[in-house]
């Protein structure tokens, strides 16, 4: 962050640092368009939605609103909710971003803020430029956009014995996203028992699962992480992203 | 393609793109407030794991396969696993149940 060191900003170290953030992705993408395309979306659709979002929680989450049918508002409410941590992501850089950066610049890497694509860009010790950032930005969409491709062509390969399978392959991925830091964080982990508990109660409880699915998840969400927030805060910057 | 894909899209993607774009051209200062830190901390671990349970016990033809499937993905995931091995691991697992369950009729 000192002005001691020049700007970070050239495009080669971005490609760089993009490099491992794509190979990564590849596997995460190909699992996202298996799935989608055995839930029944088209391979171009399930290309096109990675294409435009980047981000895996909000696309697993948006898929079955978009199969079902589900209002509008709860397209916009769950990803509001979900993706809501990006706004924090986004505030950090903003302090990390070499200060003349101009307004379309910051526009078009906004485009590309995810958690690997922040955490690596935070990392730098010093300030960060458009340039580095678009290279950092550009392989890593490259390699999720190709990996949805891949695996939405390899779901229609697969038999239909496969496919009752496959429906669970979307939740184990969540699960693997959230134990490694429920096992290192026991707030994390009561966090994450809260959620499971109200949201079971939506599902089973007369009454109260008459709320729709999305709603369940929004409600769900906010109120675990409140209480964790209130009850467990979180000192410092984490190792979370 | 599903009834009104483009609109969910342009919406879904839409707001996604806000999100990441506001605070990094609008605001320039830090977060201070601790609770809003911590809350936007814990947020995708909530929302993940109301998205996953009890959803899961559904996800496949049967409910015993699917538990079984996501007892394997719990553990795989406990090791650190990556989240293509349990996403694989735990397919393989309920294939493999519903095949049994099938022979046993």
């Amino acid at each position: 962050m000192s002005s001691i060191h020049p700007i970070e900003n050239s495009f080669k170290n971005g490609v760089h640092d993009g490099i491992p953030v794509a190979l990564g992705y590849l596997s995460v993408s190909f699992a996202f368009g298996l799935s989608a395309v055995a839930m029944g979306m088209p391979v171009w659709c399930t290309v096109l939605i990675s294409l435009c979002n980047v981000t895996s929680a909000g696309q697993f989450a948006g898929l079955p609103l978009i199969l079902s049918g589900a209002p509008m508002i709860e397209m916009i409410m769950s990803q509001l909710v979900i993706n809501l941590r990006y706004a924090l992501m986004s505030l950090s850089l903003s302090q990390k971003l070499a200060p003349g950066v101009s307004t379309p610049k910051r526009l078009a890497i906004s485009y590309g803020i995810t958690d690997e694509i922040f955490a690596i860009s935070a990392s730098k010790d010093r300030e960060v430029g458009p340039t580095y950032m678009a290279g950092l930005i550009l392989v890593p969409v490259a390699g999720w956009t190709l990996g949805t491709l891949l695996g939405g062509v390899a779901s229609g390969f697969l038999p239909q014995m496969l496919q009752s399978a496959l429906g669970i392959a979307i939740y184990s991925m969540f699960i693997a996203i959230v134990l490694p830091p429920s096992r290192r964080h026991a707030p994390t982990m009561r966090v994450v028992l809260v959620s499971v508990i109200l949201s079971c109660l939506f599902y089973y409880v007369p009454g109260l699962n008459q709320v729709s699915a999305g709603f369940t998840i929004i409600i769900c969400g906010v109120a675990a992480s409140l209480f964790g927030a209130i009850l467990y805060p979180i000192e410092e910057e984490t190792d979370h992203a | 393609m599903p009834d009104r894909f483009f609109l969910y899209l342009i919406l879904m993607a839409g707001v996604t793109y806000l999100i990441r774009m506001l605070p990094l051209t609008l605001f320039r200062k830090k977060i201070e407030s601790r609770l809003i830190r911590s809350f936007l901390f814990y947020i995708p671990y909530a929302v993940l794991a109301a998205m996953t349970i009890p959803a899961i016990f559904y996800a496949t033809d049967s409910v015993l396969a699917a538990v079984i499937g996501l007892t394997v993905a719990c553990i795989l995931a406990w090791l650190e696993k990556g989240l293509l091995t349990v996403a694989i691991a735990s397919c393989v697992t309920v294939f493999i149940v519903e095949r049994i369950l099938a022979f046993l009729g």
